[in-house]
């Protein structure tokens, strides 16, 4: 091996340098520890007790400015284990209505670092959390008997109407997870939980402040450190102006009080949510304070899940309320124009195959087809695009055109709405049907029945009234979403962007006929609201759960909307028997303010009806 | 070729092995104390920190012996399989693994999480040691320079990419044994200038007396005495270096004499003396032809550029809370809550421990929770407080003492491959305890990087228990020939 004594010198270079670092290091802590002894007074007499301040929460408003959601102080029961001494466990039990057992339960729990891993017996730890101002009183004057414990206040929320609580959503204390996640939150914090309240978390929380007290070794404290230079004051949540009108919302729940479904009404201009009600509800209120618990686990028990926010996350067939789509996709393929007209025999009949459809006129056009809902008419629009050989060389290839029209009209994908836990819903593609059918070599008539909302397509309520929204707009729809401002800041881009679908915008003046006929000399004449012109489109969608649901989609007034609606209420029976009132109220109740007396009828029939009855599920 | 008849346990170097287990139950204790609280029950707690950490330590020794199974010649070979595994682990890393408080360098196998980059450091210690030993090989040669340089950067841009940049910089600690190999010193010292120009350009950055910006001047002034330091010692012209010393001073003299009646900016007189520097040391290789002049000349040049270009590299290079660590150490800013918070509650801590400390287990400053990840990145607080500058300079010693041994070893192999390994070693070592205690007593920027065998956890101590372990595999077998 090479010897090369010049380098082997540089042994005492490197193991020099080194020793003389570590001798500064030497240096160094002998000034820190031994010379200086103002480091020893600092930590014998002054240590730091950091406390957190709290800022209050965003508060939020619905869009005429009504306070909906506000804080309400609380107040948590704090203990410091080291400070505390004997007492009189007996007493404090009795002020706080808790048994012997659960105190030392709890005192076990807090101590117990495999649930509590922060615990150190010199800081604060939660005892009990949002005490009532009653028990807060009795307990405050008592609390020099109980050397080691402290209040900390806090806030919780308060409701000012019981409504939209899919919406509001909650806020609850902070998981390990949460805390895992962002280190901005400490154990005890509390975050949102579902709704506006999750969704804005980052908006409505505001910035936690500090103020660094000093204290002695036996945990005195001592003052603010450095006269509180080093402080800093929380900054209080951003309030949220929800587009949610409070009025048209708890309407629309009155009248579908006793079904289980949705309610989805948008403004189409803006794509602003101005109500959207998920069937059975509960009271946000219930959510709050030290009952929270108890009643959340109420709610994920009982079988009619109102914790489910049917408006956004169910996926139902659309039904008939699909067929404006076939017709859109009609036109923008040339397939049919305003006036071709299919011929319907009691049905759509190829060969043996036969898809029932109601008595009416033969053959009809595109507008009398849309308002006696024809089955047969969008069967043979869709299976003629989809087996247009001239324009796609397979099956599939019609078949993902199809497809993507549906994507770029808000089906299939999330709408990206402002709130937790959006289903997507479902539009096949040719390579799902591939797989179903085991072969390539299927056949349109094979899967027609999507072309009337029936079969493999699925869409959340919020779609379908997406779909109303882009009819009302005359081809475009804004990403529906429930906040309109946020204080001091703008809303996102996506929320203010109008989306195209692929079908041209002279296309759906036609569509517009066709659900105003609906109205007027159709499927929807219940629907009519005096003085006001409406359009509108039935569904009634057979499923597996029982009788078939009942579905409405429209928007009012045609020539300047102003709000667009889907309503769906489970089991209810024929489109016109509960989604069409339930709809055209909801739209009248907003456009004129009140009920026309010769609906009142109506309204009084919608409010009193039950149709959870025809409901499966039994508690 | 004669290596399965002799006995590895005869040749260990225990003097290691005894080092070794001090340190780890040091360790051990001091996580005990870190982490105790006065209602804990015992040091063996199993759900305790100090408990778990007596499980690692167990199975580290458990390591240890495998290792010693293993036949001194695999590591060699095995090198380069395992280097391109590892950098293949270090890149998906990147990709799969959660993002815990903004870095992704943890992989998480059901129960158990690993850090990579821990394990990369021997992988990438033996991958030089087979790089050096290849026939033929000598540094200076540009070809081998570059991919000795690789076989460090590689690695350490992966672990930057996973957002661990204080692991990473551990890799840069592999200079010395490149120095060690035959780099120039000239390397090191421009380094170390580079260093010094980056902390007196920051800390002075702002600061202006009369019309001058104080950094630059001083260090313009810095730039001209290393001049006339590398031609004194480096090119070995005394006469040259003697003169550049009296222009310097003559120079420095008339500016400071006409700046009493017209304001100089001192920058430009240092710009214009570096460049008079320059501009003499071409003469002198013109006149001598002599090709070290123009050397020190491009050195003094690309110091000025470095100069000028430490405001951006601050400002536009480095992330802001890096900026604030550095300026904390360099006591520019105060910053209560975060580096700086931190940092005044570990000197805080270590200061209150006086002469002999406050006793085992008795330190308030720690136990109160004030001094910020007390058992792993600021476990040497707990040492500081509660043992005193005795105790602490006694760890101390302890770390200088294994460096030092760990030096004689690599000198003492005959095999390049072992003495690179071996200085890998003592490199990643002095790196984490240098870095690790200036960071604690205020020396340093943090850098979140742990106190080898003290800091809490299973990755990190199995890493150097591992990186020590095979060192000492190769020099039991050190009389071995292959």
């Amino acid at each position: 091996m090479r010897k090369n004594y010049e380098l082997e010198k540089r042994q005492y270079i490197i193991g020099g340098g080194i020793a003389l670092i570590i001798l500064i290091y030497v240096i160094r802590l002998f000034t820190l520890q031994v010379l200086d002894s103002d480091y020893k007074k600092f930590a014998d007499s002054n240590a730091f007790l950091k406390k957190t301040l709290y800022p209050s929460r965003g508060m939020i408003y619905d869009r005429n400015g009504e306070l909906l959601v506000y804080n309400q102080p609380a107040y948590d029961l704090m203990m410091v284990m080291r400070e505390v001494k004997p007492f009189d466990t007996l007493d404090l039990c009795n002020t706080l209505n808790i048994s012997k057992e659960q105190f030392d339960k709890r005192i076990q729990d807090i101590k117990n670092r495999r649930l509590n891993p922060g615990y150190s017996s010199y800081t604060p730890q939660t005892f009990l959390n949002q005490l009532s101002g009653k028990d807060y009183g009795l307990l405050q004057e008592k609390l020099f008997k109980f050397p080691g414990f402290y209040i900390q206040n806090r806030t919780i929320r308060q409701y000012n109407y019981f409504t939209a609580p899919h919406i509001l959503g909650n806020i609850r204390e902070v998981s390990r997870r949460d805390i895992e996640k962002d280190d901005y939150y400490q154990r005890g914090d509390y975050t949102g939980d579902l709704g506006v309240e999750k969704s804005y978390e980052s908006y409505l929380r505001g910035q936690k402040g500090i103020e660094i007290l000093l204290r002695d070794a036996h945990g005195r404290l001592k003052g603010r450190y450095e006269d509180g230079a080093f402080d800093e004051a929380p900054v209080s949540g951003k309030n949220l102006k929800l587009s949610i009108d409070v009025e048209l919302q708890q309407y629309a729940e009155l009248l579908m009080q006793n079904k289980i479904g949705a309610v989805v009404a948008i403004e189409p201009e803006t794509g602003e949510i101005l109500a959207m009600v998920s069937s059975p509800s509960y009271n946000p209120a219930e959510l709050v304070g030290r009952e929270r618990g108890k009643n959340y686990l109420k709610l994920t028990k009982d079988p009619y899940k109102p914790l489910y926010d049917r408006a956004i996350s169910a996926a139902y067939p659309p039904g008939s309320t699909f067929k404006p789509t076939q017709g859109l996709i009609g036109l923008q393929e040339g397939i049919i124009d305003a006036n071709t007209a299919i011929g319907c025999s009691n049905g759509y009949v190829v060969g043996k195959f036969r898809l029932g459809c109601h008595p009416h006129p033969s053959p009809l056009g595109l507008v009398p087809s849309l308002a006696t809902s024809c089955n047969a008419y969008f069967c043979a629009v869709f299976r003629m695009m989809v087996d247009n050989r001239k324009k796609y060389s397979t099956i599939q290839e019609g078949f993902d055109q199809w497809k993507d029209y549906l994507v770029s009209m808000g089906y299939g994908y999330k709408t990206g709405i402002d709130l937790p836990s959006e289903s997507r819903g479902f539009i096949p593609n040719s390579n799902y049907y591939n797989k179903v059918f085991k072969t390539d070599r299927w056949k349109s008539l094979n899967v027609v029945s999507i072309s009337i909302g029936q079969g493999e397509v699925l869409s959340t309520p919020l779609q379908i009234a997406n779909l109303s929204a882009t009819i009302a707009n005359r081809g475009y729809y804004v990403t529906p979403h429930v906040v309109k401002e946020i204080q001091d800041t703008l809303l996102p881009e996506e929320f203010v962007k109008k989306h195209y679908p692929m079908v041209d915008r002279k296309h759906y003046e036609t569509i517009v006929d066709g659900m105003a006929m609906a109205v007027t000399g159709g499927t929807c004449r219940i629907g009519a609201i005096p003085g006001i012109t409406v359009a509108g489109k039935t569904g009634t969608a057979q499923n597996p759960h029982g009788k078939d649901h009942s579905a409405f989609m429209g928007f009012a007034p045609i020539e300047n909307p102003k709000i667009a609606i889907a309503v769906y209420v489970e089991n209810a029976g024929f489109g016109a028997t509960y989604a069409v009132p339930i709809g055209s109220l909801v739209m009248e109740k907003y456009l004129n303010g009140s009920i026309a007396p010769e609906r009142l009828w109506l309204e009084d029939r919608m409010v009193n009806a039950n149709t959870m009855i025809f409901s499966n599920i039994r508690k | 070729m004669r290596s399965r008849d002799i006995n590895v346990w005869r040749n260990l170097d225990w003097w290691i092995v005894a080092l070794y287990t001090v340190l780890v139950f040091a360790g051990w204790v001091s996580i005990y104390a870190a982490s105790y609280n006065f209602d804990d029950v015992s040091i063996v707690d199993m759900a305790s920190r100090s408990g778990k950490q007596l499980m690692w330590i167990t199975l580290a020794f458990g390591l240890g012996a495998m290792i010693m199974m293993i036949d001194a010649r695999s590591f060699e070979t095995l090198a380069p399989l395992m280097y391109f595994v590892m950098l293949g682990v270090l890149l998906l890393t990147i990709f799969i693994a959660p993002d815990v408080k903004g870095s992704r360098s943890w992989l998480v196998l059901g129960p158990v999480s690993i850090q990579p980059a821990e394990f990369g450091k021997f992988v990438c210690a033996l991958m030089l040691g087979y790089l050096f030993n290849t026939y033929n090989f000598i540094l200076t040669k540009p070809k081998n320079f570059i991919k000795a340089v690789l076989i460090v950067l590689i690695p350490f841009g992966l672990i930057v990419m996973q957002r661990e940049t204080g692991s990473a910089l551990v890799y840069l600690s592999f200079v010395l044994v490149f120095y060690r190999e035959g780099m120039s010193g000239l390397v090191m010292i421009a380094g170390l200038c580079a260093i010094l120009f980056f902390v007196i350009g920051v800390k002075y950055g702002n600061e202006i007396v009369g019309i001058t910006e104080l950094g630059p001047a001083v260090v313009l002034q810095m730039i001209l005495l290393v001049l006339i330091g590398m031609v004194y010692f480096f090119v070995k012209n005394r006469a040259a270096a003697r003169n550049m010393l009296i222009g310097m001073a003559a120079m420095l003299g008339i500016a400071f004499l006409i700046d009493k009646w017209i304001p100089l900016d001192f920058v430009y007189v240092g710009l214009f003396m570096c460049g008079a520097a320059v501009v003499y040391l071409v003469l002198l290789y013109l006149q001598l032809r002599y090709a070290k002049y123009l050397i020190v000349g491009g050195f003094s040049i690309a110091f000025m550029i470095f100069l000028f270009s430490v405001d951006y590299a601050f400002n536009d290079v480095l992330e802001p809370h890096q900026q604030i660590r550095i300026k904390v150490a360099l006591g520019m800013e105060d910053d209560p809550r975060g580096a700086g918070y931190n940092v005044n509650q570990a000197k805080i801590a270590i200061g209150s421990g006086g002469l002999t400390g406050k006793g085992l287990l008795n330190g308030t400053q720690t136990k109160l929770k004030y001094v910020p990840e007390q058992d792993t990145d600021f476990i040497f607080c707990t040492i500081g407080e509660e043992e005193g500058f005795v105790g602490s300079v006694f760890v101390l010693i302890l770390f200088l003492i294994l460096i030092m041994r760990l030096i004689h070893l690599a000198e003492r192999q005959r095999s390049i491959f072992a003495r690179v390994y071996g200085y890998c070693v003592v490199s990643v070592f002095a790196m984490h305890v240098l870095i690790n205690v200036g960071m604690v007593i205020g020396l340093c920027p943090v850098i979140g990087i742990p106190l080898p065998f003290f800091s809490y956890g299973g990755s990190g101590l199995w890493s150097f228990s591992i990186l020590l372990f095979i060192f000492l595999r190769l020099d039991a077998s050190r009389m071995e020939s292959y």
